[in-house]
């Protein structure tokens, strides 16, 4: 039947694994364009007016001048800068308390119990407390960061230190390994998967922190860009450091990917792909 | 006169285990153990689960505390356990060349591991490697080190029958070319006559019996000799095989039950 014979290669052509990925991903963004299209023409038309939300195409124009002139670029590494030296400290904070409690038991005895009852505290909730401490710098907005970003980290990476597998450190200490060495080559390669999650968990915080430390009294920053044009009832604005805030943190959960791929290329999830 | 001849220095035992006893919950498990094993020997002991076969090869690791009784074993020993324990992160050559000291330390983990058909896996990781390799590397590791003593916690209890027969073949490769010490803990008799110079029953926390082995190697199942030692080891071990004599060999049903 030579009329089936084109049907079947199309058939066969979609089949194929990038193709077909392709076909998926512009079906499922019909609904969004759809959606975006009905809310310009309620926008144009006047249903929905620009004090509660902007149409689109001027959300689009605001932000291509914002890019142009660097508006957004200078806010955007102002916060960046913020996240990462909070995540910095917070990080390396969090990692050495878990290894100092990680790794003996006069150190857990001594750090795990506090950083047991403070983790339950909400970090935003301190705010108040850095302000009187700290005043409306810098200061307090990377503590409040680092402070945020700390739990995370030390809680993962403890468990992951103490839930190694007895078996392997048996086996290690059989193999007449010194002490440092069995930290080196055993303990600490083996709690790498569980700080990676702590480390995302890490990062998610650090923004959550960044929206709330830049309502505090900033001159700069996407949170300030957020409050500044609040007051100017610029809907525009704010729906662009949304998109810049879901963007980031889209790219940031990518960069720990990433890391984890070279980190963890042992994993067999990783070996299989 | 009398001539005082040079006297022949004893063989130190490998290890040496004098009255060791060790008590879980006030039981005793090891009760008064002793034990020799000479240099180069191959020991397999034997016993019923829970007989403290496994907390003897634990102590004389240095893995489990003895309360009492004395115990030596040399500094350079290893052991292979059922499971291979390879970290998994770190590839196959880091994982044998782990502790080991000195130059010349990946030439000497390839060598290892060429000696265990593994030269090609060298850069694998560990999750990547089928059961009977990973105890493979595993014994690799432990050879590298050159040990006096090896240890070897059922080591083939996980493989597949036809691996396990590779393993055996193996095992006694490597024991003829380094000459360590061994002792193999094991349930398994056919294994246990198969490899070793000795057999041990480990019974009431005591060897309550010991059969020295003296088929020629390589055994079969149907090495002359074989068969009995086999049934007096599973009778020390409280399992009666059936008397031939006894079967009523023209009935087909008892002929395959006494098989």
């Amino acid at each position: 039947m030579p009329a089936q014979a084109p049907l079947s290669l199309s058939a066969r052509w979609t089949e194929r694994p990038g193709v077909k990925f392709l076909g998926n991903l512009s079906l499922r963004l019909i609904s969004p364009l759809l959606l975006l299209l009905l809310w310009e023409l309620a926008s144009r038309s006047g249903l929905l007016p620009a004090r509660i939300i902007a149409a689109p195409s001027t959300i689009g124009d605001t932000l291509w001048q914002m890019l142009g002139s660097g508006e957004l670029g200078g806010h955007l590494w102002v916060s960046l800068k913020r996240a990462l030296s909070g995540l910095a400290i917070g990080v390396s904070l969090g990692t050495l308390l878990a290894l100092l409690a990680g790794l003996s038991r006069r150190g857990e005895i001594a750090i795990d119990s506090p950083m047991q009852m403070l983790r339950t505290l909400p970090f935003l909730a301190i705010v108040p407390l850095f302000i009187l401490w700290f005043g409306v710098g810098e200061t307090p907005k990377i503590a409040l960061i680092a402070l945020g970003t700390t739990f995370p980290i030390y809680l993962t990476l403890f468990s992951g230190i103490r839930s190694l597998d007895p078996k392997l450190l048996e086996a290690a200490t059989l193999l007449g390994l010194r002490r440092w060495e069995l930290i080196v080559h055993v303990i600490l390669p083996g709690a790498l998967p569980a700080f990676f999650v702590g480390l995302r968990y890490a990062f998610g915080i650090s923004w959550l922190g960044l929206v709330v430390v830049e309502q505090i009294n900033a001159s700069a920053g996407i949170g300030y860009l957020v409050n500044d044009a609040r007051d100017f009832m610029r809907t525009d604005v704010i729906v662009i450091c949304l998109l810049v805030y879901s963007v980031l943190g889209l790219g940031i959960d990518g960069l720990v990917r990433g890391l984890e791929r070279c980190a963890l290329a042992w994993r067999p999830t990783f070996i299989r792909n | 006169m009398t001539v005082s001849l040079p006297q022949p220095r004893p063989v130190r035992a490998a290890v040496e285990c004098r009255g060791v006893t060790r008590r879980f919950a006030g039981q005793a498990v090891l009760d008064g153990l002793d034990l020799d094993i000479a240099p180069g020997e191959f020991v397999a002991l034997l016993g019923s689960s829970g007989s403290g076969k496994t907390t003897l090869l634990r102590a004389l690791a240095g893995l489990e505390p003895i309360d009492e009784g004395r115990l030596q074993v040399p500094a350079a020993m290893a052991a292979v356990f059922q499971e291979p324990r390879l970290m998994p992160w770190k590839r196959v050559w880091r994982n044998v060349a782990l502790g080991v000291r000195g130059a010349g330390v990946r030439e000497r983990a390839e060598a290892a591991l060429g000696e265990v058909g593994l030269a090609h896996r060298l850069g694998a990781w560990p999750g990547t490697l089928s059961g009977g390799e990973a105890q493979r590397v595993a014994l690799a590791r432990a050879l590298v080190r050159e040990p006096q003593l090896l240890l070897l916690d059922e080591p083939f209890a996980a493989l597949d029958a036809l691996t396990r027969i590779r393993m055996h073949q193996l095992i006694i490769r490597l024991w003829r070319a380094h000459t360590p010490a061994v002792l193999l803990v094991t349930h398994d008799v056919d294994e246990a006559l198969l490899l070793a110079d000795r057999v041990l029953v480990l019974a009431n926390g005591q060897i309550a019996e010991q059969l020295p082995i003296r088929l020629p190697r390589p055994r079969q199942a149907a090495t002359p000799g074989f068969q009995p030692l086999r049934a007096r080891l599973l009778h020390l071990l409280g399992v009666e095989t059936e008397a031939e004599p006894a079967v009523d060999l023209s009935h087909p049903l008892s002929r395959t039950a006494s098989r």
